[in-house]
């Protein structure tokens, strides 16, 4: 392959140099339809489940086609998107906050053969392309990260469990029986870029293992202070070390201390954790950022460890398929999962779904701690 | 015949959801074919080398990808994340598998011929891979080498008038909800808002400068559906201020059971008819609703705007005409110290544009405090935790709010200031003693 140059001279790196444009104006992109009714919407309506359809002031009806989408998305699937959106949209589509594609037509006459045309669309192993759905009280798409495809920390992969589970939720992406909406997030470790720590559901992948401390290096690798500093228990603390025969400098990690969070090994490469048994997926519920009815809220453990089992994860997708279907049954309509969990008890949460309650999931963090353990005679047998 | 055997990653072909192994798979036998003829300028099997390195994670159960690596543009110092694999010489194509973010458009509406720039760019400089979208918002780039990273850059912002993303200790690419673009629960224009943000702080944006990252969210509503409230160090929160808008007729409407409550998003399931009573007014967190005969009435003063009567009944229910926009500060996830909420630092604020009030008397004051005493790795939340909310409030000149606490402190433990306390801390213990003995 021959280099191609974009125009681009490293001798001169400032020439013609742009920088500092920021993204392309998000009205250079909007459907006429909705350039002409922005900010004049009336009301809308879930048609079925993955289709809506919103009404402005002008009459104007725009409809919406959510599809289920994996985030890990190749060029060839994009340019497919551009081919249904060419052809049923006028050449526009969008993607929601949770990785779904949305294609939007301005008549209803358009929307059969827009459905017609994704529910037709498998990739030759046999999924769907663009399963319709992710609305209203159901389960919507997982937001996850990017564990074992791209990230240097990850504690489970992301990509792996997320279709695992979505194979085992699919009716309900494309139903709306539940209570509520139910959101699903993962993270592949404790850094959450994808911040799960507010969701229905959460799938946590965490490290089990201290640190192992890779002596020849860390001296050259790291920076010895900001390894000690970055430790939340100060388990760190330097330390010279007899290394085939020399004394070098490196750290020393009071074990029983490590709380595992790996924010060691973000500071320095030269102390991992990953582990092939340490490894795995804690399970957390009941949080929520909407502040509908009650107030947002965190998840909560409700279990502390389930290893990874690739390439499907069955007691995670099991766990976590039985714990939306005794919600369903139990939970009122408009009632969140932590909501319900909150008014039948805890205690009731882990009797119902069948969860043991192990002593890791008492909180034993630091102040706020205290505050959920129970100090009131209001509780239940 | 693929490159390499991937008999665990197989076993996620079956099933109905969207398989990213096929969608992968589909991809390497692409550009095996090169039907376009494209001179890739990355290795062609590097999508083969990916599932391959992917299928080793698997049976090990421990990434392969290393540590970090510090590339980038020139000028720049975000926007790229270094990405080498472990394993470099079984999977030569991905030994150097760089990710670059783009800075996606505002409500990530796109138009299909930029996509398909995008994509002819990608598939010749880069692994044709991508994440559509990142946790943050940005278009995700995954996987290209060292040399095509300037190259990138100058296409986009030559041929594509396209900026890169943030990483680092910067401000993170800001990102909205869909908003009033297509939302009638949307109280400001929130990607107006963003956007505005985003050219005003370009350089914070491209130039590490801050003790760690820096993230806005922008959420049209109190729904919160871009969850600004849970991960953004400044979370912006549509609000009203007036009266909530009711037309009694379409009230009527829900209660006979012409119109679906909640738009229709418990059709999956019989809940039997509608109960206004008991699913809209008796679920009001503030009980400020009654029904009046046929008449719904609302104490407007007590309502919080937790916004459930109107997701049952959008079409009699709308937010009021006074609208604008809270600010909540110090949200993040558990790393380090455990997870923070946003807490609400300014409980209206007007959100037209050129939003002045909003960057000079709220971001621009709580960023130089920030960077004069927030530690390295500290985000804003741990700094107001550190310091406390008076602090904040300090920095930002505004008079202390019972709308800012949940409860008032149930210690005394009061950090009393001298100039507080009259006569100040300068006493005389001679003159104490004359009247109290040793």
């Amino acid at each position: 392959m021959a280099f191609i140059s974009s125009g681009y001279d490293p001798k001169q790196p400032m020439k013609d140099r742009i920088t500092d444009i920021g993204p392309r104006k998000f009205d250079e992109f909007y459907p006429p339809v909705i350039a002409k009714n922005k900010g004049k919407w009336l009301y809308h309506e879930y048609l079925q489940p993955g289709v809506l359809v919103h009404v402005a002031e002008s009459g104007d009806e725009v409809y919406t086609v959510r599809c289920g989408g994996a985030r890990l998305m190749s060029t060839g699937l994009i340019r497919e998107i551009c081919e249904i959106a060419d052809k049923h949209c006028g050449g526009h589509v969008r993607w929601t906050t949770r990785n779904n594609i949305e294609f939007m037509v301005d008549n209803k006459s358009k929307v059969k053969p827009l459905l017609d045309d994704l529910k037709g669309r498998k990739f030759k192993g046999g999924s769907f392309k663009f399963p319709i759905g992710g609305t209203g009280a159901g389960v919507t798409n997982i937001i996850h990260t990017q564990g074992w495809i791209h990230c240097h920390t990850p504690a489970t992969d992301a990509s792996g469990p997320v279709k695992a589970v979505m194979d085992e939720l699919f009716a309900d992406f494309q139903d709306h029986r539940m209570p509520a909406h139910v959101r699903v997030s993962l993270a592949c470790c404790l850094n959450m870029c994808g911040a799960v720590h507010c969701s229905d559901i959460a799938i946590l992948g965490y490290h089990r293992k201290p640190p192992m401390l890779d002596h020849e290096y860390l001296d050259k690798m790291c920076e010895i202070p900001l390894a000690i500093a970055s430790c939340p228990t100060a388990a760190i603390r330097p330390s010279k070390v007899e290394f085939k025969g020399e004394k070098v400098n490196s750290v020393a990690v009071k074990n029983e201390r490590c709380m595992f969070c790996g924010n060691c090994y973000t500071m320095c490469p030269s102390m991992p954790l990953a582990d092939t048994e340490g490894d795995g997926i804690v399970i957390m519920a009941g949080g929520k950022v909407s502040n509908r009815i009650s107030a947002p809220k965190f998840s909560k453990v409700v279990v502390a460890f389930i290893p990874n089992e690739a390439p499907r994860w069955p007691r995670t997708t099991h766990i976590i398929k039985n714990m939306i279907e005794v919600y369903s049954k139990d939970a009122r309509k408009y009632e969140r999962l932590g909501d319900w969990a909150e008014r039948i008890g805890w205690e009731r949460f882990f009797e119902k779904c069948e969860l043991e309650f192990t002593h890791h999931l008492i909180d034993d963090f630091r102040d706020p701690a205290y505050f959920t353990w129970r100090q009131t005679t209001q509780f239940k047998f | 015949m693929a490159k390499h055997k991937t008999p665990m990653l197989d076993q996620l072909e079956s099933g109905p959801w969207p398989s990213f192994v096929s969608d992968l798979k589909e991809q390497a036998q692409r550009r095996a074919k090169n039907k376009e003829g494209v001179e890739f300028q990355i290795p062609t099997d590097v999508v083969e080398d990916l599932l391959g390195v992917l299928e080793l994670s698997f049976e090990h159960g421990r990434t392969h990808w290393k540590h970090g690596g510090i590339v980038g543009v020139f000028g720049y110092g975000g926007g790229v994340i270094g990405r080498y694999c472990d394993q470099p010489e079984a999977f030569s194509g991905v030994a150097h598998f760089h990710t670059m973010r783009i800075n996606q458009p505002g409500g990530k509406y796109y138009k299909t011929d930029y996509l398909k720039q995008l994509c002819d760019l990608w598939d010749l400089r880069g692994s044709g891979i991508t994440n559509m979208h990142g946790s943050t918002g940005d278009i995700i780039l995954l996987g290209t080498t060292t040399p095509q990273l300037e190259e990138v850059f100058y296409e986009l912002t030559h041929n594509m008038n396209q900026d890169l993303g943030g990483s680092g200790s910067n401000l993170r690419t800001p990102s909205d909800c869909i908003g009033s673009s297509r939302c009638e629960y949307a109280c400001y224009d929130t990607q107006g808002l963003c956007f505005d943000l985003t050219q005003e702080y370009q350089d914070e944006l491209h130039r590490p400068a801050f003790p760690y990252k820096f993230k806005f969210k922008f959420d049209g509503c109190p729904n919160c559906c871009v969850a600004s409230i849970a991960r953004a160090d400044l979370s912006f929160i549509g609000t009203w201020k007036d009266a909530i808008k009711i037309d009694q007729e379409a009230v009527q409407g829900y209660i006979g059971g012409e119109f679906k409550p909640n738009a229709g998003a418990h059709s999956g399931r019989d809940w039997g008819a509608f109960d206004i009573q008991k699913e809209v007014i008796g679920l009001c967190p503030t009980e400020c609703m009654i029904m009046d005969g046929k008449t719904l009435k609302i104490n407007n003063k007590e309502c919080n705007r937790c916004m459930h009567c109107i997701n049952v009944m959008p079409r009699a229910l709308r937010i009021g005409d006074q609208r604008g926009l809270s600010v909540f500060a110090g949200a993040k996830a558990p790393i380090l110290d455990g997870a923070q909420m946003g807490s609400l630092i300014v409980p209206f604020i007007e959100a037209e544009p050129p939003y002045t009030k909003i960057k000079e008397e709220v971001i621009e004051p709580i960023w130089d405090w920030w960077m004069e005493e927030g530690k390295n790795r500290e985000r804003l939340g741990e700094l107001m935790k550190r310091q406390g909310l008076q602090r904040m409030i300090e920095v930002l000149g505004v008079d202390p709010d019972p709308r800012m606490v949940q409860e008032p402190r149930s210690n005394p433990y009061i950090f009393w200031k001298e100039d507080e306390v009259e006569g100040g801390w300068d006493r005389d213990i001679e003159e104490f003693r004359k009247h109290h003995q040793r």
